[in-house]
């Protein structure tokens, strides 16, 4: 029975190592709290029955007891202690991605991004330094995902994908969070928490998937009217697959470029009624 | 031979006014008594609004991927249901029922200043009117919490947004005036013998009230006066673009939003801790526990508010620090509910409407609590935060701890106001629906949350068992809405053909029972001293001394009587 309930009580997970760990830490304080819910509503509801007015029935003229509440102050504090040191166990767990799998994609060493307009939170990085670093940009009211691979040293030519992220597996992920326009939240549940989306600042998170999939999320913070169609995807494929993909994006994103550039090409070198104002 | 002649003392009416009635009283009043009616009328309307409001929330929610209502009107009721809830229904009716109890129960004849008293209720008429003539334009629709960037005339250009700005203003100097004149009145004008420590706890509740709208409300005031400029000023408080910050809002909002949880729920606490022992028949457990932990909480609740901003980007210490200072208020709010058990422990407990609602309360309260240390422990609000859990927890930590409380205090303090008892069994059938209807439409809403759906969203896709669950919810609103309904049809007939309440209908332990029902003009003709925590107890135990050292002869009708001083 008690697995069931908390089954059905609890976050998703079952993607990354973080959606995890947050998972079992909800779990155990999940325990704590339902026995905390059951002794008080249960001491409650004996007051009720037991003390309901009777015929000759007498209240006793209690003030206080000052014993009684005193131990009970103490003891919410002691349960609040161990939630702490609890919630502490796991952090670096939940925060601090670990290696990519030997059976990941091979990545290059991160090079270290200084372009925060803000002083903010720490990229973490997986031990050996190793991520595959991919940027999210959130925007009214679509992601964007930006992938390595920039083929200008200004970081222009990158290969990218709205909505649909695609991701090597076995493979630590991770991502640097920024807006263009309001706030967003970026959250797909199976792959641990949200982070907000902050206009002038980064934020970071990752993950690690392991099984191949399409994980569902979407914009967690109010961004406006088209807020509730600001999905995400996120879809995990073993690393040569991913390695196919990526290359193939860029070529048709290169193609796509150049077919642009021909078409605003002939429409500036039209003249007269055909001409187009402001190409 | 001199005779003396001792003087007689002889009084000049100038001046005398004929006592005003028509509705130009009403205008031109400024008794607190009349305030406080106005004040709980208008909330209450208030109310009932907000309400409508949310049952369209729900309606459209009922099925995935409705059309009823266009995104833009979603976005326009979720806000206008916030903004009303709180700042038109919770804290203004708060002050309403202060108002109309504070000065009866510490024994003043009005409020300290009774002219900015009524200063305070026009403004909040001004600032309600302000905000829902907007309804007949665009009304705003960026959520209560109104976040830059989105709330900027960029993203957000009509005058809606500016409607909500006005509202935060009126009702923030219409609260500000009301606490200062709360705190001058508990400060200066309790009755002979009336000590800290026999404050009634509802007093006590006003008085921290009070404290903390004084600290809270500039903060807000500054934060919506910054919203305004950069709005149409050529200002950039917000603006990142400009060296500005986003997140400049979210600190400066929610250093005021977070104590204005504890301005909601705090005055709920006192009701509960005037109720409890009247119907337990038993004095409160731990009155100084109860009184320094609200002082405790209202403390804290200053230390905490960057628990609303865990998943932004925002240092470590910063989360390690705001968990544990959140996980502090846990403490203090826990040994009161463990008192307000206590009080009933041992008692003989009259099942009254009014005792119905304390104890809903302590049963519903406890879950929005408990669920509270959840999303106190930062990892955990990551995967929880900004979705159906939290909208779950608002709601019982607000329907429970402030709904339902003051409506304990309107079975309770009805007979005071109007003479006449509300009726028992609408008042239990209310009781029953509101209870039932809380549990089913906010219970699943943790599930619906926990399974991905953010808040805010006007539609959804039918995964998994959103549909259902959704569905649930939305039923359990319509049985909350009728529980709502059965106490305004109980007050409405109640007002006509409700019993007599009498001076002291529940036998209660405070001051506002010693005056007749309804209290007169100058609330008392004689100001009893105070012996005790629980001044009426004493009252009536003389009353039933003397009465039997009379042997038989006629009761001391109380608000005439002189016994105690």
């Amino acid at each position: 029975m008690l697995p069931s309930i908390l089954a059905f009580f609890t976050p998703e997970s079952g993607g990354s190592p973080n959606a995890n760990q947050i998972d079992t830490l909800y779990k155990i304080t999940l325990v704590i709290a339902l026995l905390i819910f059951f002794a008080v509503e249960g001491g409650l509801a004996y007051a009720l029955i037991k003390f309901r007015k009777r015929k000759g029935a007498v209240a006793a003229q209690i003030h206080g007891n000052t014993r009684l509440e005193i131990g009970w102050t103490a003891a919410a504090a002691v349960i609040l202690v161990a939630l702490a040191i609890l919630t502490f166990s796991k952090l670096s767990s939940i925060q601090n991605p670990p290696n990519s799998g030997a059976n990941g994609a091979s990545l290059s060493q991160l090079g270290e991004q200084n372009n925060l307009l803000y002083a903010s939170t720490n990229r973490r990085l997986p031990p050996d330094g190793k991520a595959l670093d991919i940027n999210v940009i959130g925007r009214q009211y679509i992601w964007q995902f930006v992938y390595p691979g920039a083929s200008e040293p200004d970081g222009l030519g990158a290969p990218y994908s709205y909505e649909e992220m695609v991701v090597p597996t076995n493979t630590t992920v991770s991502l640097d969070l920024v807006s263009e326009d309001v706030v967003h939240s970026w959250w797909i549940p199976e792959l641990g928490g949200k982070f907000q989306v902050v206009p002038g600042y980064h934020n970071y998170t990752w993950f690690k998937i392991s099984k191949p999939g399409i994980y569902r999320g979407q914009c967690a913070f109010l961004c406006g009217r088209g807020h509730a169609r600001m999905i995400a995807t996120v879809k995990a494929v073993p690393p040569a697959q991913f390695e196919t993909w990526l290359a193939r994006q860029k070529e048709a994103i290169s193609e796509a470029n150049a077919e642009a550039a021909k078409a605003r090409k002939k429409l500036e070198s039209q003249s007269g009624p055909e001409q187009v104002e402001n190409p | 031979m001199a005779t003396y002649a001792a003087p007689i003392p002889q009084v000049h009416a100038h001046h005398v006014e004929h006592e005003a009635s028509g509705w130009t009283s009403w205008l031109t009043t400024t008794d607190h008594k009349k305030i406080g009616i106005m004040y709980m009328v208008l909330t209450f309307m208030f109310f009932c609004l907000g309400g409508v409001e949310a049952l369209m929330i729900r309606l459209q929610l009922g099925a995935p991927n409705n059309t009823l209502v266009t995104p833009d009107t979603y976005n326009q009721l979720f806000t206008m249901h916030g903004t009303t809830m709180v700042f038109l229904f919770v804290v203004p009716m708060m002050a309403g029922l202060g108002n109309y109890f504070l000065p009866l129960m510490i024994g003043a004849r009005d409020m300290a200043y009774p002219r900015l008293n009524a200063l305070s209720f026009w403004l909040l008429l001004a600032g309600g009117l302000v905000f829902y003539a907007s309804i007949f334009w665009s009304p705003p629709e960026a959520g209560w919490t109104s976040y830059p960037p989105l709330s900027s005339a960029l993203f957000s250009p009509s005058g809606g947004q500016d409607a909500w700005i006005y509202l935060i203003h009126l009702t923030g100097i219409s609260s500000l005036v009301g606490a200062i004149n709360f705190y001058a009145t508990i400060a200066n004008m309790r009755a002979r013998g009336m000590s800290w420590g026999r404050l009634p706890l509802f007093v006590w509740a006003m008085l921290t009230y009070s404290v903390l709208l004084i600290f809270a409300l500039p903060v807000i005031a500054a934060a919506v006066t910054m919203l305004l400029t950069d709005r149409h000023f050529g200002t950039h408080w917000f603006d990142q673009a400009e060296g500005g910050s986003p997140l400049l809002w979210q600190n400066l909002f929610w250093f005021f939003g977070h104590p204005e949880v504890y301005i909601m729920v705090l005055p709920g606490f006192g009701i509960v801790s005037e109720i409890l022992p009247v119907f337990a028949r038993k004095p409160i457990f731990g009155y100084k526990a109860i009184a320094a932990s609200t002082v405790a909480i209202a403390f804290l609740g200053f230390l905490t508010w960057a628990h609303h901003m865990f998943t932004t980007p925002i240092p470590e210490a910063i989360l390690v620090f705001v968990m544990l200072s959140s996980f502090l208020i846990a403490i203090p709010t826990g040994v009161k509910m463990l008192n307000w058990i206590a009080t009933l422990w041992r008692g003989t407990i009259e099942f009254k409407t009014p005792l119905l609602f304390c104890v809903g309360f302590l049963a519903l309260f406890l879950i929005g609590g408990i669920s509270g240390v959840f999303l106190a422990i930062f990892p955990v609000d990551w995967q929880l935060n900004e979705t159906y859990f939290v909208v779950a927890h608002i709601h019982f930590v607000l329907v429970g701890g402030a709904v339902f409380p003051i409506f304990a205090a309107i079975y309770y303090w009805f007979p005071k106001i109007t003479g006449r008892m509300l009726g028992e069994g609408l008042g239990k059938l209310s009781f029953w629906l509101m209870f039932w209807g809380v549990l089913i439409t906010f219970l699943i809403q943790h599930v619906i949350g926990m399974d991905g759906m953010p808040r805010r969203v006007y539609e959804y896709d039918n995964v998994g068992n959103l549909a259902l669950y959704n569905q649930i919810s939305t039923v359990g609103s319509f049985i909350l809405a009728a529980g709502v309904i059965a106490t305004i049809v109980n007050v409405w007939r109640s007002l006509k053909v409700g019993a007599i309440a009498g001076p002291d209908p529940w036998k209660a332990n405070t001051l506002e029972w010693f005056t007749a029902s309804p209290p007169p003009v100058n609330n008392f003709d004689v100001v009893p001293l105070v012996r005790s925590g629980e001044p009426m107890k004493d009252i009536r135990r003389e009353i039933e001394r003397r009465s039997a050292n009379a042997a038989g002869t006629a009761t001391v009708p109380a608000g005439t009587t002189q016994v105690g001083v």
